[in-house]
């Protein structure tokens, strides 16, 4: 069978799987849709975080971070693993406690103010659209380039599915399809992955592969390898090389944690357990979920750059027969090639493909001792990575088909948890929260449907016309996150003396700095020409201690922290009632099941 | 806060302080600080700062999850504070 027809079938069968779902776990009234009742087990829970959590970016991108930053790509890795802990241990438990169904609720509850609410949703909408854009753009990309159709319609089927299941089930059904998706985007990202692992190393777990010794008889272990074929090309070392300076790794992965932390539609997945103490171990499992994509990940883009190399550079560095032929190549970089994502350049006319870091002096040096004329892999784009890995390994057809299939469903399942996130702000927050208060249950359900249909809408939109700001949003979702809403929530429970001054002033220290520093590279609202507006003489890139704009929101929110007890100090503390609240979240005793209010 | 409410929350924060310095090690200091003195010692194939950085960590932030939800479901029978 041909491997579109293939595709094709495992692609529907998962659809219809979700649209299933979907139908059977309808939501009746506010509390199914916002927070499915609270009566998920915590292991289902757990599942459908990890879902909600591993989106398009960690199943088809970090692999290929990894691939080409080596040791430098670690940032993601912890970054986006070491955030449940803080989420687990600061969060989630009291979180729950409180009881109610939105962040920016707790928000404008604890700190007695709408004010603070609405900043908090204003902060939930942008961190969460800017991350929805890229889901929509990941679903188009791979139904255009597996299932030929084109990017608008690969675009227009992925909105009609998330639309089923997530106006019709709201948090339920999205947190049962998110489930399914999980068990499908994890057999697609492992399975490739064993058999790469068994075919370098021997070793079918990949975890053991990573630190295993090479299959082809030479004792060498597969890291030292690797570090041997890159270096050797005049490619920095892969297990020493650094992102950016020590420095600027450490802060970037602050950035990264807290920004998990304070993720809203991560956070909303813990208001869905029966207890506090549900809250706790979903967390811990979560991370057992995610740990199993995160821990084989490194192997697979260790494994990736590996094959890649040893595809195009078949022997020793400088031997004339020692480099592919370009017409002898295997199918796939032709394949790739029409993508637009791998580009050939013939620069020396030799008929073979020359790839090399020409920008090491060293080895241009030596390159032109050999003939050649500068690399000639003019692109690699590092998303074909996951996508091309079981075309480069040689694996058959429904391997790929699986690929796909799961690659598509953690774009739905984060697209679908940022949209509830995004929908509950507007009908809960801002229509029943400041507009409207008496409205009925049976009109907020409505409501939050309409929200829903809305949310879905505008993704599409910006999912059509891509801002030009599109490449840096997860990065920019994270930033955000991190120095307006963690902070906050973290002082509102750790910090009994937080009032709503210091609460206010905080968030928006934290996010004016982080937007500031952004926009002085990027362009005021990202549109370009507007960055030198911001810049003063002598402005380099990264001028803040070599702090790069997607590891600032650590800077963000510690500007959020400092701010925030500065100004409470200076102003009055919050009322009793709020610090007899702030005592109640503190223990589980209580914690009732859903309560609207 | 009555007593009892008081010496909970002072449990829980002293538990969770251990935990996040432990958290902070791994990450932090194994696998970025510590890195380079630390890849000289190998764990199989690779540098033990590189494999902390890169999987070691994950292993030990499951642990401390786990761990921190059975001790707290401790401290809430304690204490009396659980809510069943």
């Amino acid at each position: 069978m041909d491997l579109s027809t293939l595709t094709y079938i495992v692609v529907g069968a998962t659809f219809l799987l979700y649209i299933g779902i979907a139908i059977w776990a309808r939501a009746g009234s506010t509390g199914e849709f916002y927070v499915a009742g609270k009566g998920v087990h915590p292991v289902a829970n757990g599942m459908a975080t990890a879902a909600d959590w591993m989106s398009a970016a960690s199943f088809i991108s970090m692999a290929g971070l990894i691939a080409f930053n080596g040791y430098g790509a670690s940032v993601f890795l912890m970054g986006w693993t070491g955030g449940y802990v803080l989420l687990a241990m600061l969060l989630a438990p009291y979180l729950r406690k409180f009881g109610k169904f939105t962040v920016p609720e707790f928000i404008g509850e604890r700190f007695y103010s709408k004010g603070a609410r609405l900043v908090a949703v204003i902060c939930l909408i942008l961190a969460s659209v800017t991350y929805v854009i890229g889901q929509m753009k990941g679903i188009g990309v791979a139904f255009s380039r597996f299932l030929e159709t084109s990017y608008e319609q690969g675009l227009f089927i992925g909105m009609g599915i998330v639309f089923i299941y997530a106006v019709l089930g709201g948090m339920k059904g999205i947190t049962y399809t998110q489930i399914a998706q999980y068990i499908v985007l994890i057999f697609a990202y492992t399975i490739p992955a064993v058999f790469i692992s068994l075919n370098i190393t021997g070793n079918p777990l990949p975890q053991l592969g990573l630190i295993g010794t090479m299959a082809d008889g030479s004792g060498i272990s597969m890291m030292d390898k690797l570090d041997m074929v890159v270096t050797d090309l005049g490619f920095k070392e892969y297990s020493t090389q650094l992102m950016g300076s020590k420095l600027n790794m450490f802060v970037y992965t602050v950035s990264l944690m807290i920004g998990t932390a304070g993720l809203p539609h991560v956070i909303i997945r813990f208001f869905t357990v029966p207890k506090v103490a549900d809250a706790r171990s979903s967390a811990a499992w979560a991370l057992v979920f995610i740990a199993i994509l995160y821990t084989t990940a490194p192997a697979v883009g260790s494994m990736a750059r590996l094959n890649l190399m040893n595809t195009i550079q078949t022997g020793p560095v400088g031997e004339a027969t020692a480099n592919l032929e370009y017409a002898k190549a295997p199918q796939w970089f032709y394949n790739w090639e029409k993508t637009g994502l791998l580009k050939y350049e013939d620069k020396n006319g030799d008929g073979r493909i020359q790839y090399y870091n020409d920008k090491n002096p060293e080895m241009a040096a030596k390159a032109e001792a050999f003939g050649w004329k500068g690399n000639e892999m003019t692109k690699v784009d590092r998303d074909i990575m996951v996508l091309a890995n079981p075309e480069i390994a040689g694996l058959p057809n429904w391997v790929i088909a699986i690929v796909v299939a799961g690659g598509l469903a953690a774009a739905l399942s984060t697209a679908a948890g940022l949209l509830l996130a995004i929908a509950s702000a507007v009908s809960h927050d801002v229509i029943k929260g400041m507009i409207n208060p008496d409205i009925s249950e049976k009109g907020e359900l409505m409501a939050s449907r309409l929200s829903m249909v809305g949310a879905i809408a505008l993704a599409g939109y910006f999912g059509l016309h891509p801002p030009g700001f599109a490449a840096g949003t997860v990065a920019i979702a994270f930033g955000l996150a991190a120095s307006s809403i963690f902070p906050v929530l973290m002082m509102g429970i750790f910090n009994k003396g937080m009032n709503r001054q210091g609460a206010i002033a905080g968030m928006i220290a934290g996010i004016s700095v982080t937007m500031f520093y952004v926009f002085q590279e990027k362009g005021i609202l990202f549109i370009p020409g507007t960055a030198e507006i911001l810049q003063w003489e002598g402005y380099t890139k990264s001028w803040f201690m070599g702090i790069s704009v997607n590891a600032f929101g650590a800077i963000g929110a510690l500007v959020n922290f400092i701010v925030a007890i500065v100004v409470s100090k200076m102003t009055a503390p919050p009322p009793q009632h709020i610090q007899d609240l702030v005592e109640d979240i503190r223990v589980p005793k209580g914690a009732g099941a859903a309560s609207a209010h | 806060m009555d007593n009892n409410a008081s010496k909970y929350w002072q449990a829980n924060v002293r538990l969770v302080s251990i935990l996040l310095v432990i958290w902070f090690v791994v990450s932090y200091g194994f696998g970025i600080i510590l890195a380079e003195p630390l890849n000289a010692i190998k764990i199989g194939g690779v540098g033990l700062g590189f494999w902390f950085a890169q999987n070691g960590s994950i292993y030990v932030f499951l642990g401390l999850c786990f761990y921190y939800a059975s001790q707290m479901n401790k401290l809430d029978k304690q204490f009396g504070v659980s809510e069943d």
